[in-house]
């Protein structure tokens, strides 16, 4: 069942039409992505599903709930973590814990949230002295201090360092792993291929592909490619005859065969027949920045 | 606890814990009177003050400065780095609607208003003999109405400047009229008549704190003055208050 149903969303700044049409529906425990460039209305979007923002058409339900309407009630099962959100430098993570956790009606155990988002032993430390990362699970924790049903969170990620992100890419998957449905906003393509089950692509304020990361790459080409060196010459008709087989390259000692599903287990398996052995095999996929630059014309990074 | 004591309980760590704030805000004019106090001339009566010692003259001045530094400056300062770094909008994300952020805020920065007027006035009666003002209701009522006109303007100042820059710099610019107005960069006597008679109406009132501090009921229209200005400054920020 659909936690969340956004359909024909509108939003307009003066006549600049930020979210132009969106519709998408999230299950229950689903990680959803919104992955776009900057300026698609990624956070527009998520915006008006919080309730932050007013809508200028379509309807927003979350848990049956109008974000508008019924903005606080709604406010008590939804954690939101925002992009570029501080604290007051002087307060300690313990006391901003407590003090977000007396806002709801039901709240986590802060000591068992601290702990589990690695900010065990900074209890005392003010929100200015934590390191980026620091800060970041602390926002994080902030927005699960509610237990909430939902949770959105964007830009989760940027400005971290590699550990940090890979820090917080599991930490997103016990958070879903205890009930939580989630929505994710991101410009990094890792992320959503890490994390996403869905992913919307949004563009200039539509969703142009709304698939899973395997579907998204698949949409966009079924094409394969398998290259190697092979161990003693052969004729490039031994594997043109393959059904699999569309086209066979060769670049100096490397032959580089394209075609369709199956061709790793053709070629290899007609090669091996053969004697001869591929040597620094690799399989070439599309890849997800593949399939965002073919669906937005854009790239992804800038 | 409600979310509000404990709003209220947070802010009130924070500006202790600041020693900007603590010390400008809570012990700077208390300092300013002992180490005026500590001069021997200030001590004695003199005819440009109608007989009044500079130190019993020149307290109500101190406690313009101790409203002012706190409604003035602290307070617009503290709420538009609020808006800028996101601590407003973080908690549109919650159950719990900003404006307790405000009250909290607002209750916090009066209370240590009102300490440092205490302290001010304690001080003064205990090392120098500065006698408790003298029309206690009038003093109370001239203190109330001139602290509420000041941090309306306070709210203002928050409510219009976009960045944080921009409300340091507003706020510098009414803190030092209104401490020149009220006497504390030029005993009120050395300023010419039109000036000092015009400071009469210029939040939160010196005039009035004096008057009652001596003994006389503050004259009325400076206290209307105080409340209309805390009615319209408070009403234009809560119009235009922006929460990011």
């Amino acid at each position: 069942m659909a936690i969340i149903e956004v359909r024909d969303l509108v939003k307009t700044y003066g006549t600049h039409r930020a979210v132009d049409g969106i519709s998408f529906e999230v299950g229950e425990g689903e990680i959803f992505g919104i992955l776009g460039p900057n300026g698609a209305g990624k956070t527009t979007t998520v915006e008006c599903v919080e309730g932050l923002r007013s809508r200028d058409g379509g309807s927003v339900k979350v848990m049956g709930l109008d974000p508008e309407k019924d903005g606080a009630e709604l406010k008590q099962v939804l954690g939101i973590q925002l992009q570029e959100s501080r604290l007051p430098d002087r307060i300690r993570v313990g006391e901003a814990l407590d003090l977000y956790a007396s806002f709801y009606k039901e709240h986590a155990d802060t000591d068992r949230l601290i702990e589990k988002l690695g900010l065990g032993g900074k209890r005392k430390t003010p929100f200015g002295k934590l390191s980026g990362g620091q800060q970041q699970r602390l926002s994080i924790a902030l927005a699960l201090v509610g237990n909430p049903r939902v949770a959105v969170l964007d830009e989760l990620t940027t400005g971290l360092d590699p550990q940090a992100r890979r820090d917080t890419w599991d930490l997103i998957e016990q958070v879903r792993n205890s009930g939580v449905t989630i929505i994710l906003v991101t410009h990094f393509m890792d992320e959503a291929e890490r994390l996403c089950d869905r992913i919307a692509v949004v563009d200039s304020g539509k969703i142009v592909a709304l698939d899973t990361p395997a579907g998204l790459t698949a949409r966009v080409s079924e094409e394969q490619r398998v290259r190697f060196r092979p161990s003693a010459e052969f004729a490039d008709a031994l594997l043109l005859d393959l059904p699999e087989v569309a086209r066979v390259e060769r670049h100096g000692a490397h032959v580089v065969v394209t075609g369709g599903e199956n061709l790793l287990q053709a070629v290899v398996s007609v090669l091996a027949r053969n004697q001869i052995v591929a040597a620094d095999l690799r399989v070439e996929q599309v890849s997800l920045d593949d399939a965002f630059v073919a669906l937005t014309g854009k790239s992804l990074e800038n | 606890m409600s979310a509000l004591g404990k709003l209220i309980q947070i802010e009130a760590r924070l500006f202790v814990r600041d020693p900007m704030t603590f010390v400008v805000g809570l012990l700077l004019p208390t300092v300013v009177l002992l180490g005026l106090g500590a001069v021997p001339m200030l001590r004695e009566p003199a005819e440009d003050m109608g007989g009044q010692r500079f130190i019993d003259y020149f307290a109500p001045s101190v406690i313009v400065m101790a409203v002012g530094v706190i409604g003035l400056t602290n307070l617009p300062a503290v709420l538009a780095a609020y808006r800028e770094q996101g601590v407003l909008r973080r908690m549109r994300t919650t159950p719990v609607h900003p404006m307790k952020l405000l009250v909290a805020q607002l209750v916090v920065n009066l209370g240590a208003s009102l300490l440092s007027a205490a302290l001010v006035v304690a001080a003064g009666n205990l090392v120098y003999g500065v006698p408790l003002p003298k029309h206690a209701w009038g003093f109370a009522i001239a203190f109330v109405l001139g602290i509420t006109a000041v941090f309306a303007l306070g709210m203002l100042v928050a409510a219009l400047a976009p960045t944080a820059r921009a409300a340091s710099g507003l706020s510098t610019v009414l803190f030092m009229l209104a401490m020149f107005f009220g006497g504390v960069y030029l005993p009120r006597f050395m300023l010419p008549d039109a000036i000092a008679r015009a400071g009469d109406f210029v939040p939160p009132g010196v005039q009035s704190l004096l008057d009652a501090w001596t003994g006389t009921a503050p004259a009325v229209v400076p206290l209307a003055v105080m409340a209309a200005t805390a009615v319209a400054a408070g009403a234009v920020a809560a119009r235009i208050f922006k929460w990011e």
